[in-house]
């Protein structure tokens, strides 16, 4: 005993500060791609090579859609590699989550040269998904339901079990999600959030309208990583139906492949409404 | 007979002599059979093929009898009565094919909830976005536990935990379990049959989502399978690197269990240690790859990165400073009598049944079943390398624990070997066209065990065929052996001493 004691002395506080801190992310992560649409010449060998056709080409006579979709990219890095020049890169970021699901796709429109290249930008998208100023009234409602406290429920609706390694992680030292008030739940009649994996299977669905139904009002769905968002690299067959939003309401969505623990951490404060009070 | 490549060689044989063929094999040479499955080649060919894979001490070929099912007549022998090994595989067949395995034991549905409608959806004239009605009706029907005191308990899909979705169904008399009744596959999404609609390229994405925690084993095992079929030459140091990132999936997913072993017997400590070790190994992923899980690292012909400056030395580093604290979890661990209490004599597998039950990996090794394809079947840097594979006979969850430690342990000096070497040679063969018509195996020594590819080539760099088969779907009913006579509260450490995949089974 007294040596586990001193075992524990030694090894210190291993806690991150995040979101207090800045995260503690290596240089080489994946994180978001960004894009420079002004500086894009041609964004077809980027749609190829993408797993989940995140990127999608659509022309029409001499006009070009290109749209980048967040909620399906696995954050695989490739579109930067595809004889992209300097309009696409890889950067850190990983803050993604949103409550609005369009906010995850963005849309531009180019007109085109003859030989398929893009000649120039008619549109650029709207926004960008870095800031959620969105629904602050609702912000302050949610807080003061789930503001001090939150209880999950986890669901795997059909994953990979590569979100719920990242999921479990929050319970480890390092980001120790308790800190904040916030536990896991056996049963979703003690939960105020169903946490949801995906792509959301045939054979899952009704298990987790079940639990879903379970769960007391006043709740909130939070549908986590690329499966989750949109099905992902699974996207909807026979066996799969998509995303979670596909069976439920979902209130936030969190993008990753599977995202990092500081990552779903930041859409569970989203969700709960305490994300500005922390930066 | 056919030698696709050395350590390859086909047997065609007609549907009626394959009991007998594969019983000599198994009889006479002692083969142990990996895996069986079907193609269904109707539109080139007119029949279907059942393929036997089979394996013999000391050999690192696979012996893989092509056995023709005839369209008009679709059924096959069954193994399963002699051979409880192949039990489910042969039933998937059954479910996917529409093939029926004639004097099967218990011929039900496996990876179709009883619910599903009569569709078999690895035929080639079963469409991918085929819509199926929403679920109604009875998934599966257990068997009933009758007598006094007897009671069923129904766990699932959806656990307590942080884990994947199946159903459990115990018959318990009192505190000990008697029976334990599986249903899989709620996590079925289609991947086999995915991997015949995506180009070569983007199906490397979909090997990584087989199971999160295997991605660069599965992503490797699949890539191997491509370089097989279209003899691409990987260049020795990213098969170096590959090695090494083998191992560092390994060592995380073991440090990982022996924490949840711990705890799951009331050793928070312990594994409060564990995670964090593990989340030093996520970051030092994410140091060589930029990916926590190692994703996106593999491809076909190499690795994506050559290895930068600086890199090694963080490898070298890390090793050293998770090799001695994992000295400190296992001491601590080890100091613990009413851990080892616990778990010494808690969910014994007998040799003689894992041996039966084809287990494989840690369970397997735990059990007596001396299998490691790192070994047997030398892949990626491991002809190199000199290990030892830890086998035990007690077949208790304590000697899984213990089998995770000796691997951990052998798996810390391979990866300190390996960064001695020179790793800055080529990454990465040329990229070329990937030929059509080509088969090939591949099987690579996932953490939990052996998972085994085997693709064919179609045109335009795609396939028609991909058949994954991960570990887990051996080592399931090696649970259902292993819990009975044990009290239901320990079912979470027997479990977690096997920690299987769901989606690596349910695909």
């Amino acid at each position: 005993m007294f040596k586990i004691i001193q075992q524990t002395l030694r090894t210190g506080i291993v806690t991150t500060g995040y979101p207090a801190t800045d995260a503690d992310v290596t240089p080489p992560f994946r994180g978001k791609p960004v894009f420079d649409f002004t500086l894009w010449r041609d964004a077809r060998s980027a749609a190829d090579v993408c797993p989940t056709q995140a990127i999608a080409v659509r022309d029409q006579g001499d006009q070009r859609t290109v749209t980048v979709d967040y909620g399906r990219c696995v954050f695989c890095g490739l579109c930067a590699e595809a004889g992209s020049g300097e309009a696409v890169w890889i950067t850190r970021g990983f803050e993604l989550a949103t409550r609005d699901r369009s906010r995850l796709v963005l849309t531009a429109q180019y007109e085109l040269n003859p030989d398929g290249t893009q000649h120039r930008l008619l549109k650029a998208p709207d926004s960008d998904t870095d800031i959620e100023t969105a629904g602050r009234a609702a912000h302050a409602e949610i807080r003061k339901l789930l503001g001090r406290s939150l209880a999950i429920r986890q669901v795997d609706a059909g994953s990979c079990n590569g979100c719920e390694l990242e999921i479990g992680a929050l319970n480890n030292p390092i980001y120790d999600i308790e800190r904040f008030g916030i536990h896991f739940v056996a049963s979703p009649r003690h939960a105020d959030m169903l946490l949801v994996t995906g792509p959301v299977t045939r054979n899952m669905e009704l298990a987790l309208l079940k639990t879903f139904r379970a769960t007391p009002e006043a709740k909130v769905v939070v549908a986590v990583g690329a499966c989750g968002i949109s099905g992902g690299i699974f996207g909807e067959n026979y066996a799969s139906l998509g995303g979670v939003d596909k069976v439920l309401p979902v209130d936030v969505y969190i993008p990753g492949c599977p995202p990092r623990p500081q990552a779903l951490l930041h859409g569970i404060l989203l969700a709960t409404g305490r994300l500005a009070e922390k930066r | 007979m056919r030698a696709e490549r050395d350590d390859e060689i086909y047997l065609l044989c007609g549907s009626p002599d394959v009991r007998a063929v594969v019983g000599h094999l198994r009889s006479e040479y002692e083969a142990r059979m990996v895996t069986v499955f079907a193609e269904d080649r109707r539109s080139e060919e007119g029949v279907f093929y059942n393929y036997y894979v089979l394996e013999q001490r000391g050999n690192p070929q696979y012996l893989i009898v092509r056995a023709t099912v005839p369209a008009g007549d679709p059924q096959f022998p069954s193994f399963s009565a002699e051979l409880p090994a192949v039990n489910w595989q042969e039933r998937e067949i059954q479910d996917w094919f529409g093939l029926t395995a004639t004097g099967h034991p218990n011929p039900r549905r496996v990876a179709l909830h009883d619910n599903w409608p009569d569709v078999h959806p690895l035929r080639k004239d079963f469409r991918m976005d085929t819509a199926l009605p929403h679920f109604e009706g009875e998934r599966h029907i257990y068997r009933p536990a009758l007598g006094e005191g007897v009671l069923q308990i129904p766990v699932g899909p959806v656990h307590a935990g942080i884990i994947e979705p199946g159903h459990f169904s115990f018959a318990v008399a009192g505190e000990p379990i008697l029976y334990l009744q599986l249903r899989m596959f709620y996590t079925h999404k289609g991947t086999e049959k995915l991997f015949e609609n995506l180009p070569i390229h983007r199906a490397v994405f979909l090997a990584e989502s087989i199971s999160g925690d295997s991605s660069f084993s599965h992503g490797t095992a699949f890539c191997q399978a491509v370089e097989r079929a279209a003899e691409i030459e990987v260049p020795p140091s990213a098969l170096m690197t590959r090695t090494i990132l083998l191992e560092l999936e390994r060592i995380y997913n073991h440090v990982a269990d022996i924490g949840a072993i711990a705890t799951d017997v009331g050793f928070a400590v312990a594994n409060a240690h564990a995670s964090r070790l593990r989340e030093m190994l996520f970051t030092l992923n994410e140091q060589l790859t930029g990916s926590r899980l190692l994703r996106g690292a593999v491809c076909v012909g190499g690795v994506r990165r050559a290895w930068q400056p600086g890199q090694q030395n963080t490898l070298r580093a890390a090793m050293d400073a998770f090799a001695r604290e994992f000295d400190d979890l296992i001491a601590m661990i080890h100091s613990s009598d009413s851990t080892r209490d616990r778990l010494e004599r808690t969910g014994i597998l007998r040799p003689e049944k894992a041996r039966d039950l084809g287990i494989v990996g840690v369970g397997g090794r735990a059990s007596g079943v001396d299998l490691d394809v790192r070994r047997d079947h030398p892949y990626a840097a491991y002809g190199q390398f000199s290990f030892r594979v830890p086998v035990y006979q007690a077949g208790d969850v304590w000697h899984r624990m213990q089998v995770r430690i000796d691997e951990v342990k052998e798996s810390i000096g391979m990866v300190r070997t390996a960064t001695e070497q020179n790793l800055y040679g080529a990454h990465c063969a040329a990229p070329q066209t990937i030929p059509a018509d080509r088969c090939a195996i591949s099987a690579v020594e996932g953490w939990r065990g052996e998972i085994i590819h085997w693709i064919r080539t179609g045109p335009g760099n795609r396939l028609e065929r991909c058949k994954v088969k991960d570990p887990s779907l051996n080592n399931w009913p090696a649970l259902v052996e292993a819990v009975q006579g044990n009290i239901i509260a320990d079912f979470p450490v027997i479990n977690k001493s096997f920690n299987l995949s769901y989606s690596g089974t349910d695909r």
